[in-house]
């Protein structure tokens, strides 16, 4: 400790030492010096997919709290715990172990409700980043496996909200079940059989939920984890896209360094979403499950809504016609189209969708820079309607309760909801059409003044999540200020959120 | 080392810096603020708050330390080529083909492995068959049974005037209560002539006639009944049943009727079931008219 002022001087630092140390070992400056200087290009839309994984960080923090006081068991027990209403009421230990949770363990509720709504955050942000990956044409070659590795993840976080949802035992998560069991049971030919092994039985089952709880926070996690690494080193390996601008070609990536400026405002990002998960779960009431009571087969309460992301299917379930195929002696069951064909379709068609389109547009090249919405007015179009389409599902998924709410007969909304599922997104697509033809045909046309392009160089960075459309001019993607009057409905609907 | 010139921090904005400050002092406030509420024995919403502060504190903090002083120049990175030269796609494909040269000339060695691998596959198979019992008929039966009492909840039997007019009564048949698949709606309506086809009037007891619970669309309980118009609702799809028609499906995706269970009355006057239901009760499937 007494060495010269000299010895202080050559003395390297803290870093540099454990850096030395790390690298005579493993050789990693080289890398971790060209991951410091990766450059990545600059736009808010690209963080959407940041906020879905950071979501996932909460839910793997909370869930892992959860696991600590969650008993996945269907064996029958008393509650007598400090929740008045539900003292001496026969339900299974994993929902008296929720109950529990939510009441009697410290921070418990806290740490369920930002569990739910990272959920709910969770495949929204997955949702709304897909939408973003779509409009701009970033699944195009050489991103075609990436939008795959996506699709599938987006297939995990839905799969995974629902058995986590499932787990707790309470009158909502019961109905679930039970409508799942019947979807699952409606597969042609080996229905029966599946439905018999996943739940180890008929209905309710005896095993479901040891099995959902293996599956929710063993299984499905473990490939999710798997799948965001594979996700993210593609990201990595083939750069970012970016939009057009000055400097900006298909042979490069203008952007900001990871260090440090990108990597202290990820970290900041990080912190918001938790932040606002953490405010979430603290003053939004979510699945009170202490009110549903516990789950009774011959019970059911009218308003039973799944989870946002489930919205479409149950929408689709309940507008669907009473039809069902009767051949040979065989039945194809009514659920079996709106509960296995709509979401194999939908997958199948997002799974395909960047080799159809290369088909449909011949255009097989390799594309880094991003497309604005406008300048493909026929996959805007179709995106927007098929947007449309599911929203138009979700509120058929909330009939009931838009009836009630509304003083509407239900029979009415669903005739007309039946219809709109046709009208909707043809119109939709077609006011997407022309708006993009207008926008593009408005670009064309010179600037009105110049002086009002902001200098280059200045180009704001923009993280607030601002209703900013790409501006006119075709050059200048980010360099402009967002305008008061760009609220136009050509952009993708973030679908509702919640119950 | 050699820094990039163009790289510097930007000067402080007294603004930006004091925002920083009031940000992360505010976090570590709500931090302290955090564990004292913890330690003295928690409350939900306070606990919520804090820890949104605390995180938004260092987030709100990091953003505009990145946003407003650290370095902003835009840098620039060449993309090269993804895909490989053609002399290393070359090489690769004659080393891969030599390997497989070498391994494909020892034909049955690579027929025993395929079909060694192909047994292990079969026999990995079959645990998936320990997960559950085979389907079997147990989608065609329920707990009912001929002279089964039918019972409430409270497990009381009932009489066919116990049941008020023009309401409903869930029952199950005694010794049975526990089976979701069993549970039965005893509707009792104001006229037994009301009846028409194709409801079975000799299965009725009276004004009282028995359907089951379940819907045959996803398998939801009936659980809603309009005694003015004698319709029974579900109310997950809103599948909608005539009761005074063999609870034919008027409305929604429902495509079958509730299956009618026989009824009858013992010897104490009690309802009882004379037989199981017409048909499979709850949502279809593949081989239900087998």
């Amino acid at each position: 400790m007494s060495d010269g002022e000299e010895a202080e001087e050559r003395r390297p630092s803290r870093v540099a030492r454990t850096g030395s140390f790390v690298d005579d070992r493993l050789g990693l400056a080289r890398i971790a010096r060209t991951t410091l200087r990766k450059v990545f290009p600059d736009h808010w839309s690209f963080l959407l997919g940041e906020v879905a994984l950071y979501s996932f960080v909460v839910l793997l923090l909370t869930g892992t709290y959860l696991t600590f006081f969650f008993k996945p068991s269907q064996a029958e027990t008393t509650y007598e715990g400090s929740y008045e209403a539900l003292r001496g009421v026969e339900m299974t230990r994993a929902y008296r172990s929720a109950v529990e949770l939510s009441f009697d363990v410290r921070a418990g509720l806290v740490m369920r409700q930002m569990h739910h709504w990272a959920a709910l955050v969770f495949v929204a942000a997955m949702v709304v980043h897909l939408a973003r990956v779509f409009f701009t044409g970033a699944f195009r070659r050489p991103r075609e496996l990436n939008w795959i590795v996506g699709v599938t993840l987006l297939l995990l976080g839905i799969g995974n909200g629902f058995t986590g949802y499932s787990l707790l035992d309470d009158q909502l998560s019961g109905t679930g079940l039970r409508i799942a069991y019947s979807i699952v049971l409606s597969i042609p030919v080996i229905g029966t059989w599946i439905t018999s092994l996943l739940f180890g039985g008929e209905f309710p089952g005896p095993d479901i939920i040891e099995r959902f709880f293996v599956l929710h926070i063993l299984v499905v996690p473990a490939m999710i984890i798997g799948l965001l690494v594979l996700h993210l080193s593609m990201v990595v390996h083939q750069k970012h896209t970016q939009f057009r601008g000055p400097g900006r070609r298909e042979d490069n990536v203008v952007g900001e360094r990871i260090w440090p400026t990108y990597a202290v405002k990820a970290s900041g990002l990080f912190f918001l979403t938790t932040g606002v998960l953490a405010a979430l779960g603290g003053l939004a009431q979510i699945n009170p499950i202490w009110i549903y009571g516990p789950f009774e087969p011959s019970e059911v309460s009218a308003a039973s809504q799944p989870d946002w992301y489930i919205g479409w299917l149950e929408g689709a379930l309940r507008a669907m016609p009473a039809w069902e195929v009767r051949a040979f002696g065989f039945e194809l069951p009514n659920p079996f189209f709106a509960g296995v064909l709509l979401p194999g379709l939908t997958f199948g068609l997002l799974y395909a969708w960047p080799f159809l389109e290369a088909r449909f547009t011949k255009d097989r090249d390799e594309h880094h820079l991003l497309d604005r919405p406008r300048d493909r007015p026929m996959r805007t179009a179709l995106g927007v309607a098929t947007l449309a389409f599911y929203a138009v599902l979700f509120l058929a998924g909330g009939s009931d309760v838009l009836a009630t709410e509304f003083g509407l007969s239900v029979n009415k909304l669903i005739w007309s909801i039946r219809v709109s599922l046709f009208v909707v997104p043809v119109a939709a697509g077609l006011v997407a059409h022309r708006l993009c033809r207008d926008l593009a045909a408005r670009d064309a046309e010179p600037p009105d003044d110049p002086s009002e392009r902001p200098p280059p160089g200045d180009a704001p960075v923009p993280v607030a999540i601002v209703d900013q459309e790409p501006e006119p001019d075709g050059q200048e993607p980010i360099a402009w200020p967002p305008p008061v009057a760009v609220s136009r409905t050509g952009l993708p609907p973030a679908r509702p959120l919640g119950r | 080392m050699t820094p990039d010139p163009s790289r510097h921090a930007r000067p402080a904005t007294r603004q930006a810096y004091l925002g920083i400050v009031v940000a992360l002092s505010l976090s570590i406030l709500a931090g302290l603020g955090l564990a004292v509420v913890y330690a003295t024995g928690g409350q939900a919403q306070l606990e919520g708050v804090l820890l949104a502060v605390s995180l938004l504190g260092i987030g709100v903090g990091l953003v505009i330390w990145a946003q407003r002083m650290l370095p902003d120049d835009e840098a620039e990175e060449a993309r090269k080529p993804l895909g490989s030269e053609p002399e290393d796609v070359a090489a690769f494909t004659t080393e891969l083909e030599r390997g497989e040269e070498a391994i494909g000339s020892r034909r049955l060695i690579v027929g025993l492995i395929t079909g060694g691998l192909g047994a292990l596959g079969l026999a990995l198979v079959f645990p998936i068959r320990s997960l559950g019992p085979r389907p079997g008929r147990g989608l065609f039966t329920t707990g009912m049974a001929p002279g089964r009492r039918l019972v409430t909840a409270e497990k009381e039997p009932v009489r066919p005037e116990d049941i008020p007019i023009a309401g409903v009564l869930t029952v199950w048949p005694e010794g049975h209560e526990d089976e979701a698949d069993s549970s039965t709606l005893l509707i009792r309506v104001e006229d037994e002539s009301l009846f028409t086809e194709p409801a079975k009037l000799e299965w009725t007891v009276g004004p009282v006639v028995a359907y089951s619970k379940l819907c045959t669309h996803t398998g939801c309980p009936v659980g809603l009944y309009e005694a003015e118009e004698h319709l029974l609702l579900c109310p997950c799809h809103q599948s909608t049943f005539e009761v005074l028609a063999g609870a034919r499906p008027v409305f929604g995706p429902a495509t079958r009727a509730l299956p009618q269970l026989p009824l009858g009355v013992d010897d104490e006057g009690f309802l009882v079931a004379t037989g199981e239901f017409e048909g499979p009760v709850g949502a279809g499937f593949w081989d239900r008219s087998r």
